[in-house]
């Protein structure tokens, strides 16, 4: 289980989060939701040691990451797949090498292995394996993305999964299928999830529980069920445009089956 | 008051950006003494170098050794002293002038290349993707560039010394200087210390070149605009770095050298 306990974190002075706590359950997905620059991404980056909070503890399995060595934090990192805003790919290496990146840094897998990973990994996100030898620039915006996520699941069988705004800047196409891949991931592999996002109908596709960030402060932490009912100012006033949608979401009305998000946008 | 005020609050951040890279520079030398190695990204980086780099050398050195000859040869004439060309040129090719004009034509171009490079990198969020997967940025970004840039400057700075003494050699034959005695004085005095003099530079320039343009690049912020201000500013901290080393060098060696 992932929890962040009273987290406090600023830049240079500037308060970025402000007593932050709340829980991710095992092998649910929770997912951060807020308007652009509340702090969502830097929870992440938290998360993931990028980063230090000034207060507050942040505990992976048990573990407080916040006071962690940089070698024992590596060594946590091995255990989350991180799914960075636009991909992050590294444009000098081609998909494979992105994809077996992890693998080729800290296991010695044979090429033959290596190669037959990067193609499984490749199916698992719906991409064609003979991707492999291309460049990231010769993708796709949606292609980049996928092979982002292969190459977050590819990294020694991550517990944990973290997207971070994964269908930012995407046509309405191709964020869909980002995010039927992530349900799918979350009910087939049941990987403990973290999404972050400021997409009201991503966040309540995919969320098992929900956090709401505004200003660096937490509004609000519970199921996305709670979410649409709640009395909170600011969380009225962020989903009004979308409160039938939300509402639909959250009472599970599909017209169209496997198209949940045309049908919560409606 | 307000004055003062200004100026302390100016020496406070002077003193934190060199606190800023002095420490990164340190992190950087940690980083060279432990595996894992990257081979072939240092490679890579030795070509980019090395022979990415070497068009440029070969021009400027050629061009400038004849200019610097041209100089020389003339106002040698004028004193009945044009035998004395290749000895001239040996000092002001091999102790001082090859070292710096290399350097600063590697330093304009590895700095902007490498900042640039790692500055996009930095905005892109590759860097933070590599420490998220496990790797160590220091090891896979900077020890490489480093270690390639201080291999790659000394052989360009020999290669251009070269060709400028070379080119000496051509401009005295015009001036009816015969090469016997032109490459004569050429080896009278390409000396062990003259040698050591020119030769210990391009090492301190190539550490420098390569630890500042590493660290604007990981200090670049801001996205476009931030990369080509960080870009900026490492070509001209290593070109002016240049010209600061080189002094303090040559101070330096000839102290050592008991000159």
């Amino acid at each position: 289980m992932i929890s962040f306990e009273h987290v406090d974190y600023s830049i240079d002075g500037r308060p970025i989060l402000r007593d932050i706590t709340f829980n991710v359950p095992l092998g649910g997905t929770t997912v951060i939701l807020g308007p652009s620059g509340s702090g969502k991404s830097t929870t992440l980056r938290l998360l993931l040691g990028l980063a230090r909070p000034d207060a507050g503890v942040i505990r992976i399995d048990n573990e407080d990451i916040t006071r962690m060595s940089e070698k024992r934090l590596r060594q946590i990192r091995q255990r989350i797949g991180m799914v960075f805003q636009q991909g992050a790919l590294f444009d000098s290496m081609t998909v494979g090498e992105n994809v077996a990146f992890s693998l080729i840094e800290h296991d010695n897998v044979a090429d033959a292995e290596l190669e037959g990973t990067v193609r499984a990994h490749l199916e698992l996100v719906g991409l064609d394996p003979d991707l492999i030898d291309r460049m990231p620039d010769q993708l796709s915006g949606g292609m980049q993305r996928r092979v982002a996520i292969a190459r977050a699941l590819a990294a020694r069988n991550p517990q944990i999964l973290l997207y971070d705004e994964p269908t930012t800047g995407l046509d309405p196409q191709s964020a869909e299928r980002i995010t039927d891949l992530i349900v799918e991931l979350r009910d087939r592999m049941k990987k403990t999830s973290v999404m972050v996002t400021h997409d009201i109908a991503d966040a309540f596709k995919v969320a098992n529980t929900m956090a709401v960030l505004n200003e660096g402060r937490l509004v609000f932490d519970g199921t996305p069920a709670d979410l649409a009912h709640t009395n909170e100012p600011f969380i009225n006033e962020f989903l009004a445009p979308f409160r039938k949608a939300v509402l639909a979401a959250t009472q599970r009305v599909v017209t169209v089956p496997g198209d949940t998000r045309r049908t919560a946008l409606q | 008051m307000e004055l003062i005020a200004a100026i302390v609050e100016r020496l406070r951040r002077i003193l934190e950006v060199v606190q800023d890279f002095v420490l990164f520079a340190w992190d950087a030398i940690r980083a060279t003494f432990s595996p894992p190695y990257y081979g072939r990204e240092f490679l890579s980086q030795l070509h980019f170098a090395l022979v990415g780099s070497l068009l440029i050398v070969i021009v400027s050195a050629a061009v400038a050794g004849q200019a610097l000859a041209i100089q020389l040869v003339r106002e040698l004439a004028n004193t009945g002293a044009k035998s004395q060309l290749g000895h001239f040129m040996v000092i002001s090719v091999v102790r001082a002038l090859g070292p710096v004009l290399t350097g600063m034509v590697v330093a304009s171009r590895m700095s902007a290349g490498i900042t640039a490079e790692i500055g996009a990198m930095r905005s892109s969020d590759q860097i933070d993707a590599l420490v998220a997967f496990g790797s160590d940025p220091m090891k896979r970004l900077v020890v490489p560039r480093v270690a390639a840039l201080l291999i790659a400057l000394p052989v360009l700075v020999i290669i251009g010394d070269a060709l400028a003494v070379v080119g000496g050699g051509f401009v005295g034959l015009q001036y009816h200087l015969p090469v016997e005695s032109y490459y004569s004085g050429v080896l009278k005095y390409l000396t062990p210390k003259n040698v050591m003099v020119g030769m210990i530079k391009p090492f301190v320039f190539a550490l420098m070149i390569a630890t500042v343009a590493c660290w604007r690049g990981f200090r670049s912020a801001g996205g476009a605009k931030g990369v080509g201000v960080s870009t900026t500013e490492s070509v001209v901290i290593s070109s002016v770095g240049i010209l600061v080393a080189d002094g303090v060098c040559t101070r330096l060696v000839f102290r050592i050298l008991g000159w």
